[in-house]
């Protein structure tokens, strides 16, 4: 049982230092969806990256923390001490936060140039696996693993290895293979450079399809049904769904619209407004802002204020 | 890209480049340049009156030459002293036998290339692999099927020897004239070694040639050049690879490449060179392609203090067509100036001309370019493209363009991109697992994968390593 806690976490713009966060709170564990909701501007975005660790953001306050449970480090090939098995992500890196089982779908993937698709998701997942363990290794072992790895090859590198990481090539394309035709993707995107001319309804379908094969704990979506028409929706939908039944994913689903959560049912909502959640509550909550927008939770959160 | 190549992160260090033999030379000239080391060079070679005459004409061009130096953005070259180069080096290997069993170089020889990988890179898929070593090819073999149909694959001493008429014809006389500038005009004085591949009538040579150039001594310059003539209807795609390992004193490489493309004939030249940071590359590559051949060059520069390379293709005949692809890195005092030339003077002309370039740590990349479409060179069309990516804001990136138009019905384009390695595409790898410095890496080798593609598979590899070396800067 992993759990994604936020904690009264503020931020600003590392640039400008213009406040962001005021304060959020909010907890997640896996096998839940969670929806945050908020108009523009509330902070939801910034909350997302501030997870997944962007530098452009600074954290004056709060804490961000994962805590994982024993069956969360059953594949760690080292004894895990019970103290380690909470993290300050804020103090992690974002690929270590990865590597502990963080996601963040962006609304704006990048687009990299030249770099299959195939050969990106080997790579990341390769990369998660072996952070993953060196993060729970002690400092004697660590050492253990860099000696091992300098060895280099015993032949000239210019015959190359026979492969290299956990997950070799003919095993991931199988991988790949599998979770692509889950989410019915076609398979010609496994050798499409990594979102390199997708349309925006392809990119977040890449999205969710990383999501699949890096089996994260806690996913967060940021608006990932922006731009997309009904048909696509539906197949992000399925593909989200099959990430909390099929992985046991914690889904954090940023949206403008209760539109996505006719097909990704939320156990929860949080209303976000200027840098806060103001208010919790299940299903229902979304409807009624979709019936009356947010004035009404904006006059309720200050009037209480 | 193939998987192949993912195995980079873990290879071995720079050490592979960077390592440096004792010399154990048999022959070599004095510092400097005059008449006396020309006579020296060609009395060492055994060659005839021609050549001997044709390098001491070069070296009055040379010496009657001024350095060029006003150049916009051109690299320093006030360091680069002809007095101070030993100009020829003849390894401790009977030439003139020539070696074609790799077991009978020398070890020292035979280490260096052990440690490149060349034996290796021979087994794979290669028609034929030559080795240079200072100044003089040690190693060459071409396989059986190849010599059978006609192809040869020398080096240019040996050619010099036994294929008098067709180099006598060739060589720098109408591709490369000594009189092209003041580097020709010294690779024309002082050459020694390289490759000679000749190609004949509708022969297609299938797999590539290789040559490997390696430059061991210190303050030694190397002269080598290579001719290519392909026969009407001829294809062959031949490699070149580069390497000095790193001394105090400067180095200088001086390199000539002539290429004819015949007659529908199909020539690749391919290089990824890597020249330690104190090598001066200043080299004169051309083709001359008649009607309706193909020139395709490829290339990757790395290394070097500075470089300053244009590919050149002159299109001589109706329908000829060039293919320019040119990728630069530049470190820290590094000032890497390469870009491309191509001349249309025949109706119909292609060409398209691709240059990446990735500078780091205040390094500077130029690309230098030249598109002349001559008045009558109807329905010719270019296409230039010019991509910059840089690390930081100390880095430096140019773009040169320069475009001679002298006929209207022509389709000319030109596109640059500068951009410097997003921080958005950096944390979006980085949230997937991959740390900085391979979040960077993977973005490098996409930009260039334009190049790798079209490389053979040990030089792509030996190329992403490269430019992994360098985003380390652990090369020398």
């Amino acid at each position: 049982m992993a759990t994604l806690e936020l904690q009264n976490l503020q931020a600003e713009v590392a640039e400008t230092g213009e406040e962001i966060l005021r304060g959020v709170d909010l907890e997640v564990k896996n096998g839940e969806i969670h929806a945050l909701m908020g108009p523009n501007g509330s902070g939801k975005s910034t909350t997302a990256k501030v997870i997944a660790g962007h530098p452009a953001y600074e954290v004056t306050d709060g804490s961000v923390t994962l805590t994982l449970s024993e069956a969360d480090v059953a594949d760690i090939d080292a004894d895990v001490d019970e103290e380690d098995l909470t993290w300050n992500l804020l103090d992690l890196e974002p690929n270590e936060r990865a590597a502990l089982g963080i996601f963040l779908a962006f609304q704006y993937p990048a687009e990299i140039e030249g770099v299959t698709m195939v050969n990106f998701l080997r790579q990341a997942l390769n990369a998660k696996l072996d952070e993953r363990e060196e993060l729970f290794e002690d400092e004697d072992e660590e050492a253990e693993a860099e000696s091992e790895k300098d060895e280099g090859y015993e032949t000239s590198p210019m015959e190359g290895p026979a492969d290299d990481g956990d997950v070799g090539v003919a095993e991931f394309q199988q991988l790949l293979k599998e979770k692509m035709e889950l989410l019915d993707m076609d398979k010609k995107f496994a050798e499409r450079y990594l979102n390199a001319g997708f349309s925006g309804g392809e990119k977040k379908q890449n999205e969710v399809l990383q999501a699949a094969i890096l089996e994260p704990s806690i996913a967060v979506l940021d608006e990932i049904d922006s731009g997309l028409d009904i048909d696509r929706l539906q197949d992000v939908s399925k593909g989200i769904n099959a990430l909390r039944d099929e992985q046991d994913t914690g889904i954090l689903q940023i949206t403008h619209y209760q539109r996505i959560l006719d097909y990704v049912e939320p156990d929860y909502v949080h209303i976000m407004l200027d840098g806060k959640v103001v208010k919790s509550g299940g299903a229902e909550l979304a409807e009624k802002l979709e019936d009356e927008g947010y004035d009404w939770v904006r006059e309720e959160a200050y009037e209480t204020a | 890209m193939s998987s192949e190549q993912d195995h980079l992160k873990e290879t071995d260090t720079e050490d592979r480049f960077d390592f440096k033999k004792e010399e154990k030379s048999a022959f070599q000239t004095e510092k400097g340049l005059n008449e006396e080391t020309i006579r020296a060079i060609s009395e060492d070679k055994d060659e005839p009156e021609w050549m001997y005459e044709r390098r001491l004409r070069a070296l009055k061009q040379f010496q009657e030459m001024p350095m060029p130096t006003d150049w916009p953005g051109q690299p320093d070259l006030s360091e680069v002293d002809i007095d101070e180069i030993v100009p020829y080096i003849r390894p401790d290997v009977d030439v003139r036998a020539g070696v074609d069993d790799w077991t009978e170089l020398p070890d020292e020889i035979k280490d260096t290339f052990d440690k490149l990988g060349i034996p290796e890179a021979e087994k794979n898929a290669l028609s034929g692999v030559g080795a240079q070593y200072e100044s003089e090819v040690v190693y060459q073999n071409m396989q059986e099927r190849w010599e059978e149909k006609g192809v040869i694959f020398c080096n240019m001493d040996e050619a010099v020897r036994e294929h008098e008429d067709i180099v006598r014809e060739h060589f720098m006389t109408t591709c490369v004239p000594p009189s092209d500038n003041k580097f020709a005009a010294l690779h024309g004085a002082v050459w020694s070694g390289g490759s000679f591949v000749y190609v004949p009538e509708d022969v297609t040579v299938e797999m590539p040639v290789q040559a490997y150039f390696r430059m061991n001594s210190e303050g030694m310059g190397q002269f080598e050049h290579t001719l290519i003539v392909a026969e009407e209807g001829s294809e062959v795609h031949y490699i070149e690879g580069c390497s000095a390992p790193k001394y105090s004193a400067f180095n200088l490489h001086s390199g000539g490449v002539e290429v004819f493309v015949g007659e529908d004939a199909h020539v690749q030249y391919s290089t990824v060179q890597n020249w330690s940071k104190n090598t001066y590359n200043l080299n004169t590559k051309r083709a001359l392609v008649e009607k309706n051949g193909r020139m395709e060059w490829i290339s990757g520069s790395m290394g070097s203090k500075a470089t300053m390379l244009y590919p050149s293709s002159i299109l001589k005949g109706r329908g000829a067509s060039d293919n320019h692809i040119t990728i630069a890195f530049a470190g820290e005092g590094q000032n890497i100036d390469t870009g491309a030339k191509v001349y249309h003077n025949a109706p119909n002309t292609k060409s398209t001309i691709e240059s990446k370039s990735i500078s780091k740590d205040g390094g500077r990349t130029n690309y230098r370019g030249l598109v002349h479409i001559a008045d009558g060179a109807e329905n010719s069309s270019t296409a230039v493209e010019c991509d910059a990516l840089m690390f930081d804001n100390e880095s430096t990136s140019d773009t040169m363009p320069y475009m001679e138009i002298n006929e209207s019905k022509v389709d000319v384009a030109h596109e640059a991109t500068v951009g410097k390695i997003g921080d958005e595409d950096v944390f979006y790898l980085q949230s997937r697992g991959l740390d900085d410095d391979d979040a960077k890496q993977m973005i490098v080798s996409g930009f260039i994968e334009p190049i790798t593609e079209e490389l053979p598979i040990e030089y792509a590899v030996e190329l992403n390593r490269l430019v992994e070396l360098e985003m380390e800067g652990s090369l020398g």
